[in-house]
C-alpha cells in the first residue's frame, strides 16, 4: 500500500530537482514539516518501544537497582506454566475471533455471490456496529447477556433446558468461550462487509466462464469467489489475529481472567507483572514476545497472500 | 431464475439474522437501562437510571474529558500528519523510504509494547493523572496511520498542482496552505473519524496513565470502575451508564457512518 505513492513519488524526482534553481537550502529546510510529528513519535512510541526492549534484560521491582538477567525473562515466559497458558488461550481466540468470523463472512458470499442485496448500506451500517463501539460497553452489554439471569439462560429455561444454565463467565469450562464468543460477535460484521464488498469487485466474465466450464456452485465458490477474495480474507486475518492477540480490555471487563486463570491472556500478564506484582523484567519480555508474535504471523499472511496473487 | 431468487431469499435471510445478532446486545443494554430497577417506584419506561448513573457515576465529568482528549488528539494529530504527508508524498524529501520504514513501525505496534516506559515517563514527568498522560501517546500512535493516510492522498493528486503552485511563485508553505490543504479536507475529516474512535474508545491507556484521579478519568475507563463497583447491584444503572459512553459515538456514527466505514476499512488496508 504505502510503496505505490513511494514510487510514484520516485518518477518526478529527478526532472524536479534539474528545474529548481537552489535545491540544498529549500530541500533541507523541507525536513522541517517533519519535525514536530516525529518529535512526539520519537519520544512518545519509539524511545517506550526501546526501553521496553531494555528492560526485558534486567530483573527490576520498579524502585531498587535493575541487575542483569540476559535472557532469564524469556526463558520465564517460554517455560511458566501460567504465561504458556496465556499463549495458549490466544491460540483459543484466534479461532473465536479469526477463524469463526472468517468462515461466518466466506458463508454470506458464497450464499448469495450472484445476487443483488437490497438495503446493502443499512445492513453494512448495523453490522458495522460492533467495530464502533467501545470494548468496555461491549462488556458490559455482554456480561448481562451471559449472567445467571441473562437472556441466555432464560431462553434455556423457556427451552426446558434450565439444567444447562450457568454463570457462563464464571464457569472453569465455558469462560474462555464465552469470552472468544464475544470476540467472534465484535468481528464477523466487518469479515461480512469486507467480503461482500471484495466480491462485487470480482469481474462478472469470471463467474460466467466458470459456469459454461460447467462448475457448480461449489467448484465455483473455490475456483473464482475464493481466490477472488485474496486481498480482502488477507486484511480481515491481520485485522482479527491482531486483535485476538491483544485482548486485553474484553477480558479485563468481563471475566479479569478469571475463573482461575482459565481466561488470562499475555496482556493481562503485562499488565499485572508491571503494575501489581511489580515483576517489570518480566513484564517487558512477555510484552516483547507478544509484539514479536503479532509482527511475525501478520507479516506472515500478508506476504502469504501477496506471493499468491502474484501468481 | 429460480436458484437465483433461492440464493435472494436464503443470502437476505443470512444477513436479517446477521444484522440482529449485531443489533442485539447494545439493543438489550438500552432495553434494560430504560426499564425500572427493582427497588424503583417507576412503571414502565423510566430514564431515572440515566439520572443515578449519571450522578452517581459522576460521567458528566469523564463524558466532558473524553471529549476533550479525542478533540486534542484529533487536532493535532490531524495537523502533525498533514505536515509529514505533505513532506513525504508531495516535497519528496530525501530518505523517503527509510522514514516511512520507521513510520511503519508505529502502524502495528500494539500498546502493550511501550506501556511500561510510558509509565515510568509520565511519572517521573508528574503526568501522571493528567490529561497530557493520554493525550501525548496517543498523538504519537495516532501519527503513523494519519501520516500515511495524508500521504497517500496528497500523492494521489496530481503533480501539476504543486508545480503551477511553485510557478506562481508560492513557497512551499503558501502551496500547502492554499493548494493541498483544502483539498485534503475530505480525507482530513475521514481520517479524523476515525483518530476520533480509536481515541474516544482507548482502554489500557487510560487505565494505566490515568488510575487514581476520577476528574481527568475517560468514559470508558469509568464505566469499567463503576460496573465493577456495583458487579451484583442494579444492572440497570449499569446499563443506563454503558448506554451513556456508547451515545456520542453512536450518534456521530448514525451521521458520519460513511466516513466512519470508509475510514476503518481503509485504515485496516493500510496496516
Amino acid at each position: 500500500m504505502t510503496t505505490a505513492p513511494a514510487v510514484r513519488a520516485m518518477a518526478g524526482r529527478g526532472a524536479r530537482r534539474a528545474r529548481s534553481g537552489r535545491p540544498g537550502r529549500a530541500r533541507s529546510r523541507h525536513y522541517l514539516y517533519l519535525v514536530p510529528g516525529f518529535v512526539l513519535y520519537a519520544v512518545f512510541t519509539l524511545t517506550p518501544l526501546a526501553q521496553t526492549i531494555q528492560y526485558s534484560f534486567y530483573d527490576w521491582d520498579g524502585i531498587t537497582e535493575a541487575t542483569w538477567a540476559g535472557f532469564d525473562n524469556y526463558v520465564a515466559v517460554v517455560t511458566d506454566p501460567v504465561s504458556r497458558s496465556t499463549f495458549g488461550h490466544s491460540i483459543m481466540f484466534i479461532f473465536f475471533y479469526t477463524v469463526l468470523p472468517t468462515v461466518i463472512g466466506l458463508l454470506i458470499v458464497a450464499v448469495m455471490n450472484r445476487v443483488r442485496i437490497r438495503f446493502l448500506t443499512v445492513f453494512r451500517t448495523v453490522l458495522f456496529l460492533p467495530q464502533i463501539l467501545a470494548t468496555v460497553v461491549i462488556a458490559v452489554a455482554w456480561r448481562w447477556i451471559f449472567a445467571q439471569d441473562g437472556p441466555i439462560n432464560a431462553t434455556l429455561e423457556l427451552l426446558g433446558l434450565g439444567a444447562l444454565s450457568r454463570a457462563w463467565l464464571g464457569d472453569f469450562t465455558t469462560a474462555l468461550p464465552a469470552v472468544g464468543l464475544i470476540g467472534t460477535w465484535i468481528m464477523y460484521g466487518l469479515c461480512m462487509v469486507l467480503f461482500i464488498g471484495g466480491v462485487q469487485k470480482i469481474p462478472v466474465e469470471l463467474y460466467e466462464a466458470a459456469r459454461i466450464d460447467g462448475a457448480g456452485p461449489i467448484r465455483e465458490f473455490f475456483s473464482v469467489t475464493l481466490p477472488g477474495l485474496r486481498g480482502e480474507i488477507s486484511i480481515a486475518l491481520v485485522l482479527t489475529v491482531t486483535n485476538a492477540l491483544r485482548n486485553f480490555d474484553i477480558v479485563w471487563n468481563t471475566t479479569s481472567g478469571g475463573p482461575g486463570t482459565s481466561t488470562l491472556v499475555p496482556s493481562y500478564l503485562i499488565y499485572e507483572g508491571a503494575f501489581v506484582t511489580r515483576e517489570v523484567g518480566f513484564a517487558a519480555a512477555a510484552s516483547v514476545v507478544l509484539t514479536a508474535l503479532i509482527l511475525v504471523i501478520t507479516g506472515a499472511i500478508t506476504r502469504l497472500l501477496r506471493v499468491g496473487a502474484d501468481r | 431464475m429460480k436458484g437465483s431468487i433461492r440464493e435472494s431469499i436464503a443470502g437476505h435471510a443470512f444477513l436479517i439474522v446477521g444484522a440482529v445478532i449485531a443489533l442485539y446486545p447494545f439493543l438489550s443494554i438500552m432495553a434494560q437501562a430504560l426499564s425500572p430497577a427493582p427497588a424503583s417506584a417507576a412503571r414502565g419506561v423510566t430514564l431515572e437510571n440515566f439520572a443515578s448513573a449519571w450522578t452517581r457515576g459522576g460521567f458528566s465529568t469523564s463524558l466532558f474529558s473524553s471529549a476533550l482528549v479525542a478533540l486534542a488528539v484529533v487536532i493535532a494529530t490531524g495537523f502533525v500528519a498533514t505536515l509529514a504527508g505533505y513532506a513525504l508524498s508531495v516535497l519528496k524529501v530525501r530518505w523517503r523510504g527509510l522514514i516511512m520504514a520507521v513510520l511503519l513501525v508505529g502502524l502495528v505496534l500494539p500498546s502493550e509494547a511501550r506501556i511500561i516506559p510510558l509509565y515510568d515517563m509520565m511519572s517521573s514527568l508528574g503526568l501522571l493523572n493528567t490529561y497530557w498522560a493520554l493525550i501525548l501517546p496517543q498523538i504519537a500512535s495516532s501519527f503513523s496511520l494519519a501520516t500515511f493516510w495524508m500521504a497517500n492522498y496528497f500523492g494521489a493528486l496530481p503533480a501539476s498542482l504543486a508545480e503551477a503552485s511553485s510557478l506562481d511563485g508560492a513557497n512551499s508553505w503558501q502551496t500547502l496552505r492554499h493548494v493541498f490543504a483544502p483539498l485534503g479536507m475530505s480525507a482530513l475529516a475521514t481520517l479524523s473519524c476515525l483518530v476520533f474512535l480509536y481515541t474516544w474508545n482507548e482502554f489500557m491507556l487510560a487505565l494505566v496513565l490515568m488510575p487514581d484521579d476520577a476528574t481527568v478519568q475517560t468514559a470508558p475507563l469509568s464505566l469499567s470502575f463503576f460496573a465493577g463497583n456495583e458487579r451484583n447491584t442494579e444492572p440497570e444503572v449499569i446499563a443506563a451508564a454503558a448506554v451513556l459512553v456508547a451515545l456520542p459515538v453512536v450518534i456521530a456514527y448514525a451521521f458520519l457512518q460513511r466516513r466512519f466505514m470508509s475510514g476503518l476499512l481503509e485504515g485496516a488496508v493500510k496496516e
